[in-house]
C-alpha cells in the first residue's frame, strides 16, 4: 500500500515560532469549525424544511477542504462535486450568499438555480458544484490547459471522490493531465463509500494513489483527518506544479459521519466503523494537538465559536429575508442574449 | 479555377471550412483548435489538413480517443478565456461526450445564476450515405437540438461552411455544427463576402409557391434536386434550408407555409421525435389555417443504417422519395 503521509510522528512547523504555529491552528480550527457548524445548522433547517433536495453533508471531511485550501491562492481555481459546502466555505465564499442558495433565494451564490450541490462564485475562482461524478475533472483539465496556453503560472484544484475513480472521465482527465503536463492538482477525497458502496466492492485496486501514479504523475496518500498533514501535502503538491512538473494526485483518506446524502437510511454501513473513524475526527485532533503542545484552546475556542454562530445566525436570518428569484425570470441565463424565443 | 464571374472562385466545402478555420485561427490567438487526429494526420475527414504546419500542435492539438476528456477540457478551456473549437470524428462518438455537452455546456451558465458563460464551439460530422453502417452514420443533432442553452448549427452550403464559424465563435455560448459527411466533396463558386452571416434565420434556397420542401444540412442537396425534378412536372416548389436547428426560425417557416400552404419536411434522422416532428409540430401550431394539405414528411425508416448499398440507400431519404411526398400534398 501507498504509505499514508501523516501518521508519522509529527514534527513541529520548521521555522515557524510557535506564536506563528497557534496562530495558524487558530485559524485552520476555526475554517474547519466554520464548516461543521453551518452544516449543522443546515440539518436542521432541512428538517424544518426550509431547505430541500439532495443535501451532500461533509462533516468529518473537513480537514481536506481546509487543509487543501491553505496551499491555494486567490489566483487559482477549483472544480468540486455535490458534496462542496467545505470546499466553497473554506474557498471564501460568504456563509449568506451560500445559505442564500440553499434556500433558493435570488441572492444566492447561484441565483437559486443550483441549490446546495451548485454552489459557484467566479469571482473567488469556484467553479461549481458538479453533481455528475466525475464531471468536474475534464472541465478542470480545461481550465488548466488555458491558463498554461496563456502563460498563468496558476494551479487548478479538482475534488472528486472515490467514487469518481471508477468513472472513465476520471482515467481520461488523468490521461491527458499527464500527457499534456498540466497545472492540475487531482484531489480525490477517499471517503471510504461510494454512495452506499464500500471501496473494496467498487474498486480492484483499492490503493487510489498506486494507479493514478500508473499514468506518469508522483500522487500520495493523505491522512485526511489531520489538517495539517493535508496542508503539507498540498502545499507539497502545488509547489511542484507550480515548479512546472505537471499534475499531482493527492488520495486523502478521509470519512464522512452522516449519511452519503439527508435521503440515506445509512444501513450499509457497521455503526462500530462510524464511532473508530469519530475518534479521529480532525477537530478534535487539532484540539487535542494544541493543548498538548499548551497552545491557549479554551478561550480561543468559545471566541472561535462566538463568531462562528453570530456569522450563521446572520446568513439564516439573511436567507429568510431574501427575495425569491420571481418567476417572470424562469427564462434567464438560459442563454447570455435574452433567451431564445419557445 | 476559373469561373464565369472574375469575383468568385470554385471551391469545395471541405476546403471552404478549413478556410474559415484558417481565418478564425488567424484572427484570434485565443482561438484554437482541439480533437482526434486533426493535426498530424490532418483531419479525420481532410478538414484541417495543413493547419498544424501553419499553428503548431499547441493550436492544432491532438487529443487521445476521450471524447468526455477533450469536450470537457475544452469547456474549461472557454471557461478560462480561450475560444476552443472541439471536432468529434462523429455524432455517434459524441454520444461519449454526451455528459459534458448537456450536463455542464449548456448548463453551467443558467445553474451559475449567469456567472458562467461556455464560449465554446464544438463541430462534428453527421449523416448516412457512404456505406459506413450503423455506428457511423446516425444523424442525432435533433437530439442536441432539443436541449436549451445551446445553439445547433447545420452548414449545408459552401458559403455556410465558409461563414458561420465566425459569428459561431463570437457567440457567448456553446455552439454545435454538423457537417454532414455527403457534403465535404461538394463544389461549388463561393462569393467574397463582406458582412457577417446571421445565424438565427434559415435561407430560401429556392423560391417557390406551390410547395415548400422544409430541410437542412445534407438533405439540401437531394431537397432541391427534387424541386428540379417537381418543376418538371410543373409544380413550383419552394425550397426552405433551416440552417440553424436550435433555435428554429419559426417566422421563416410560417412565412413560407403562408406562401405555398403545403409542407413537404425532410430530414434524415428517424421520423420519430425527430426534428421533422418539431417542425410539423409547430406548422401545426402557428400555419394550421394557411394548409391545404397535411404536412407531409420524409425520414430515415427507422432501423439502424445496414452497410449494404442497397439497403443503406432504401433507408436514406431520396430525391424520388421527396418528389412523391411533394405530388400528394400537391395533387
Amino acid at each position: 500500500m501507498t504509505p499514508v503521509r501523516g501518521t508519522r510522528k509529527r514534527k513541529a512547523t520548521i521555522g515557524a515560532t510557535e506564536a506563528a504555529r497557534a496562530e495558524h491552528r487558530g485559524e485552520l480550527l476555526h475554517a474547519m469549525l466554520r464548516i461543521r457548524r453551518f452544516e449543522e445548522r443546515c440539518v436542521e433547517l432541512y428538517s424544518a424544511a426550509k431547505i430541500r433536495g439532495f443535501v451532500h453533508l461533509y462533516i468529518g471531511e473537513e480537514a481536506v477542504a481546509v487543509g487543501v485550501n491553505e496551499a491555494l491562492t486567490a489566483e487559482d481555481a477549483v472544480v468540486s462535486t455535490y458534496r462542496e459546502h467545505g470546499h466553497a466555505l473554506a474557498r471564501g465564499l460568504p456563509a449568506e450568499a451560500v445559505m442564500a442558495e440553499m434556500y433558493g433565494k435570488a441572492t444566492g451564490c447561484s441565483g437559486g438555480r443550483g441549490g446546495s450541490m451548485h454552489l459557484f462564485d467566479t469571482g473567488r475562482r469556484f467553479y461549481g458544484g458538479n453533481a455528475i461524478v466525475a464531471g468536474g475533472l475534464p472541465l478542470a483539465a480545461g481550465l488548466a490547459l488555458a491558463d498554461r496556453m496563456r502563460g498563468h503560472f496558476r494551479v487548478t484544484c479538482c475534488f472528486f471522490g472515490d467514487g469518481a475513480y471508477a468513472e472513465g472521465e476520471f482515467h481520461e482527465t488523468a490521461n491527458l493531465a499527464a500527457l499534456w503536463g498540466l497545472p492540475l492538482l487531482f484531489v480525490c477525497e477517499n471517503n471510504l463509500y461510494a454512495m452506499g458502496t464500500a471501496l473494496q466492492r467498487h474498486e480492484a485496486q483499492t490503493d487510489l494513489a498506486l494507479r493514478a501514479a500508473s499514468y506518469g504523475m508522483a500522487a500520495w496518500a493523505v491522512d485526511g483527518m489531520d489538517v495539517e498533514a493535508v496542508e503539507r501535502a498540498a502545499r507539497r503538491a502545488t509547489e511542484s506544479i507550480r515548479g512546472g512538473g505537471g499534475p499531482r494526485f493527492l488520495e486523502i483518506r478521509t470519512y464522512r459521519f452522516r449519511a452519503h446524502s439527508m435521503y440515506d437510511p445509512d444501513r450499509y454501513r457497521d455503526k462500530a466503523e462510524i464511532e473508530q473513524w469519530k475518534t479521529r475526527d480532525p477537530i478534535a485532533r487539532l484540539t487535542d494537538r494544541m493543548r498538548e503542545d499548551a497552545e491557549p484552546v479554551e478561550a480561543k475556542l468559545a471566541e472561535i465559536e462566538r463568531r462562528i454562530t453570530e456569522e450563521i445566525d446572520a446568513a439564516v436570518d439573511a436567507a429568510e429575508r431574501a427575495p425569491e428569484e420571481p418567476v417572470g425570470n424562469l427564462l434567464r441565463y438560459v442563454t447570455s442574449a435574452p433567451s431564445e424565443v419557445r | 479555377m476559373v469561373t464565369d464571374r472574375p469575383d468568385e472562385r470554385k471551391t469545395t466545402y471541405r476546403e471552404a471550412m478549413r478556410e474559415a478555420l484558417r481565418e478564425a485561427l488567424r484572427a484570434d490567438d485565443r482561438v484554437f483548435l482541439m480533437g482526434e487526429d486533426v493535426g498530424r494526420y490532418g483531419g479525420c475527414f481532410g478538414v484541417s489538413l495543413g493547419l498544424l504546419e501553419e499553428f503548431g500542435p499547441e493550436r492544432i492539438r491532438d487529443t487521445p480517443l476521450s471524447e468526455s476528456a477533450f469536450v470537457g477540457a475544452g469547456i474549461g478551456a472557454a471557461l478560462n478565456g480561450m475560444r476552443p473549437i472541439v471536432e468529434i470524428m462523429t455524432v455517434n462518438f459524441s454520444l461519449l461526450a454526451l455528459d459534458q455537452i448537456l450536463n455542464n455546456a449548456a448548463t453551467l451558465l443558467h445553474m451559475s445564476g449567469g456567472q458562467l458563460p461556455v464560449p465554446l464551439v464544438i463541430r462534428m460530422t453527421t449523416g448516412a450515405g457512404r456505406q459506413l453502417a450503423a455506428q457511423h452514420s446516425h444523424s442525432l443533432e435533433g437530439w442536441y437540438a432539443h436541449i436549451p442553452g445551446i445553439r445547433v448549427l447545420a452548414p449545408a452550403t459552401i458559403e455556410d461552411a465558409r461563414h458561420m464559424l465566425a459569428p459561431a465563435l463570437n457567440d457567448p455560448d456553446p455552439v454545435l455544427i454538423f457537417e454532414h459527411g455527403s457534403l465535404y466533396n461538394a463544389t461549388g463558386e463561393l462569393a467574397p463576402r463582406t458582412t457577417p452571416v446571421d445565424l438565427d434565420h434559415a435561407a430560401i434556397r429556392r423560391p417557390g409557391t406551390a410547395v415548400s420542401l422544409i430541410t437542412y444540412g445534407g438533405s439540401l442537396p437531394k431537397a432541391l434536386t427534387a424541386a428540379d425534378a417537381l418543376a418538371a412536372d410543373g409544380i413550383d416548389a419552394e425550397v426552405v434550408d433551416l440552417r440553424t436547428l436550435r433555435p428554429l426560425d419559426d417566422a421563416a417557416i410560417a412565412a413560407s407555409v403562408a406562401r405555398t400552404h403545403r409542407a413537404v419536411v425532410i430530414d434524415e434522422a428517424w421520423r420519430s421525435g425527430s426534428l421533422a416532428a418539431e417542425v410539423s409540430a409547430r406548422i401545426a401550431e402557428d400555419s394550421l389555417y394557411e394548409l391545404d394539405a397535411p404536412v407531409e414528411r420524409v425520414c430515415s425508416a427507422e432501423v439502424p443504417i445496414p452497410y449494404a448499398r442497397l439497403l443503406e440507400q432504401a433507408a436514406l431519404p431520396q430525391t424520388a422519395d421527396i418528389v412523391a411526398a411533394a405530388h400528394r400534398a400537391v395533387d
